[in-house]
């Protein structure tokens, strides 16, 4: 007998309000300026006088539900009840009085969360899925960004860099992470390898054709069965192809690689919003602490640490400075892969004199 | 069987060193600790496949369809296609849930979504994913129906997987920033829960998400990562607290000042004069924020506020990145009507988008296969020169319209003058 369905009730998104801190939302809009007193600490003040003191700490962001409820008590006991998350998955806890930051800090600290990640710091790494949950994955994420954040702890605590510095990973080629100064992407270097004896009945061909950005893949007989070709001079190993058919495996274990992109920045502070830019391929993809493209990281920031100005993020230093001295600099090699040949590529050229000697 | 064998996870294990917090030491302690014989054995299986993956650098999940009762989205299915080796997680489904704009939670809220997690899930939930969601990581396909019929009854829903609207996101602006122009909380909801139909039924040519950023820092990454980008911003003078100027150059030295405010302008709009005050060109102020972010207490946006619209954001596929391109360069957001025609305006760009989009096509690509004036003719929208970064190049263009075309923006600014 089957039970009656229960009908959704179709809510959407929940009125915010309800879950902020009360000086929040009595001071809704009614701020006047902040402060950063102290490395993982903001003060915001009122026009009505009031004051919100944020704290702010990083944790492992896939959380178990004991983690969840440690979180929970410390807010409790030192936060007023209340939590917010970054867009960075870092957890604020806010305050109304300074006198409850230091007892706050402490708790934090001593449940093992880091604080930090305000203002000039290395930001905790967005991420993705990766090998824990993602159906197309070329390496973890979670791990990744575990395995980094210990080796840039002291970044995040300190708060000492020109300018914030956002780092993304992401597990394929669609980039789920999203822009970053400094973003670390899976970089596919073989074309897919086809079990044709599946294509026909697991993928619906013609969306799979459409699929690909530069028309390598044309439906095919093979062996008798209805399937698809790459044509592999054309490919370009960007694993399109791969989710909307499982067949056309691009995850390899050699030959799926690490890409680092700089110069990725969402802000409108200064210049104009930048695209990340390649700087460094065929980084080993090798768990379980991928220690090579977090010494290839680490280069880049501390070159960009000793090199730029205040307030310059990673694409403005670049600006500054130009890329034949970022290349130098790093001591990163410059390749033939780094001349763009997408559309729209000939913008990326150096059409003038304008060459630093 | 749980109890009986844990999964040898050499290199997992690993992840348990350094001084950041290891998400491998949370699985273990549900693994170990947890009261549920199902979580514990979840816990175990999970980290057998995903010690797997480490060994073999390669992921095992693969997708399918699941939903729950009413709706077409908002599930990740996952099912394992090692499943007979790691029996208690075969199914391992996420459940993608909406948060409040800017993520504000009570403790007490996390709690209770916490104690149906247990009742339901693996235990695992991260705040929040890339989309936007709460990810409840982790359950069967007859558990998610359970799990969303609980969770539903005191307040929450599903967000948006597949080609639908997609959760909203919005930084956590007016709650907590001086900086922020606009009312993410209202824009947020009066968009989102207009098109719940959209998010909970898959049916548009491919994802659609708005963001929302209360100021041009754009801490929600809206124009880069939108296809609706709501960008708070301000149209008279920036507010100069000349005081509070010169209490800064006090402390940090005229030099600092100049190097790192005046000189930093990208339109020169700035000079620090001889009496340590500031004066400003508005008129040339492109309201980057540079300035506001380094003298946040003497300097800050002024009183006519609202927001910047950009549409068709997104990253490679298929096409390569695009950012959003201005649509609306500015537009009031104060009364009813104004948010009606906000949310009136999606409603004709998704629309014409759905009509006119190729399957998997994001908005930015439509509007770069078709040209940004055919998309703006299509939503009846205006052409603006705040649209562009620089007029026509090329001559290669058929203008024996010019006359008319002419005549419409004298009229559209006569018009202007006299409203």
């Amino acid at each position: 007998m089957a039970q009656e369905m229960r009908s959704p009730i179709e809510s959407g998104c929940p009125d915010g309000f309800q879950y902020m801190h009360p000086t929040m939302r009595r001071n809704y809009g009614l701020w006047s300026h902040h402060d950063h007193p102290r490395p993982g600490v903001l003060v915001h003040y009122a026009h009505s006088g009031d004051e919100i003191w944020t704290v702010k700490c990083g944790t492992q962001r896939i959380l178990d539900v004991y983690t969840l409820r440690t979180l929970c008590d410390i807010g409790d006991k030192f936060a007023d009840g209340y939590i917010h998350f970054t867009i960075r998955s870092n957890v604020e806890y806010v305050v109304d009085s300074e006198d409850k930051v230091q007892p706050l800090i402490d708790a934090i600290e001593e449940a093992g969360f880091i604080v930090g990640g305000t203002a000039n710091s290395v930001a905790t790494l967005s991420h993705t899925q990766g090998w824990l949950h993602c159906d197309i994955p070329g390496t973890d994420a979670s791990g990744v960004v575990k395995s980094m954040m210990d080796e840039l702890i002291t970044e995040f605590k300190e708060c000492n860099m020109p300018n914030r510095v956002h780092i993304t990973t992401s597990c394929c080629q669609i980039n789920c992470g999203g822009q970053g100064d400094i973003a670390i992407n899976v970089q596919h270097t073989k074309p897919p390898r086809i079990d044709h004896t599946q294509v026909g009945n697991v993928c619906e061909r013609p969306s799979v054709v459409a699929r690909c950005p530069v028309a390598a893949i044309r439906p095919a007989m093979v062996d008798g069965k209805p399937s698809l070709e790459v044509d592999e001079k054309k490919c370009i190993c960007c694993g399109a192809c791969f989710p909307p058919c499982p067949p056309m495996q691009i995850n390899d274990a050699v030959h799926s690689k690490l890409a680092i992109w700089v110069g990725g920045n969402h802000s409108n502070a200064r210049s104009k919003p930048t695209f990340q830019r390649l700087v460094a391929a065929g980084v080993p993809n090798n768990p379980p602490r991928w220690p090579e493209a977090t010494a290839i990281v680490k280069k880049i920031l501390n070159t960009y640490k000793a090199d730029a100005k205040d307030w310059e993020r990673i694409n403005d230093w670049i600006e500054r400075i130009g890329w034949p001295q970022f290349f130098e600099k790093t001591g990163l090699p410059f390749t033939k892969y780094h001349i763009d040949n997408w559309r729209g590529a000939r913008n990326s050229l150096n059409a003038s004199t304008h060459i630093r000697f | 069987m749980a109890d009986n064998k844990h999964f040898d996870t050499p290199m997992l294990d690993e992840l348990e060193n350094g001084p950041w917090p290891s998400f491998i030491s949370g699985f273990k302690r549900l693994r170990d600790d947890h009261e549920s014989e199902t979580i514990r054995g979840m816990a175990n299986s999970l980290l057998g496949q995903l010690e797997h993956s480490y060994e073999t650098r390669k992921g095992y999940w693969k997708g399918g369809t699941v939903s729950v009762f009413g709706y077409g989205g908002g599930i990740i299915p996952r099912f394992s296609e090692v499943g007979d080796q790691f029996v208690e997680s075969k199914e391992f489904h996420t459940l993608r849930v909406q948060p409040p704009a800017g993520n504000y939670y009570t403790t007490d809220m996390l709690r209770q979504l916490g104690d149906s997690w247990e009742k339901y899930g693996s235990g695992l939930v991260t705040f929040h994913g890339q989309t936007g969601n709460i990810m409840f990581i982790g359950t069967t396909t007859e558990n998610t129906q359970h799990f969303f019929d609980d969770i539903n009854e005191y307040g929450w829903d599903l967000g948006g997987a597949g080609p639908c609207v997609r959760t909203g996101m919005s930084c956590i602006g007016m709650a907590r920033c001086e900086q922020s122009c606009a009312n993410e909380q209202a824009i947020h909801r009066h968009l989102m829960n207009n098109f719940t139909d959209d998010v909970h039924r898959p049916a548009l040519p491919y994802k659609f998400k708005f963001k929302v950023s209360g100021c041009p820092n754009d801490c929600q990454n809206a124009i880069e990562r939108s296809d609706f980008a709501i960008i708070g911003t301000w149209r008279d003078d920036m507010k100069v607290d000349q005081e509070e100027v010169k209490a800064f150059v006090a402390k940090k030295g005229r030099q600092y000042v100049i190097d790192n405010v005046t000189t930093r302008c990208p339109t020169d709009c700035m000079t620090l004069n001889d009496d340590d005050t500031l004066t400003v060109d508005n008129s040339n102020c492109v309201r980057c924020m540079h300035c506001l972010n380094v003298m946040n207490k003497a300097l800050t946006p002024g009183d006519d506020r609202g927001v910047t619209i950009l549409i068709g954001g997104k990253r490679t596929l298929k096409i390569g990145d695009l950012m959003g391109t201005v649509l609306i360069p500015f537009k009031k957001l104060e009364t009813m009507d104004d948010y009606e025609e906000l949310v009136e305006l999606a409603e004709e760009i998704i629309d014409f988008w759905a009509e006119n989009g190729l399957e998997h096509e994001r908005c930015g690509e439509m509007i770069e296969r078709i040209g940004l004036v055919n998309f703006l003719e299509g939503i009846g929208v205006e052409v603006d020169p705040n649209m562009v970064a620089m007029p026509r190049q090329s001559s290669y263009v058929r203008m024996d319209g010019w006359n008319e075309e002419a005549v419409k923006w004298f009229e559209r600014k006569a018009e202007e003058a006299s409203a």
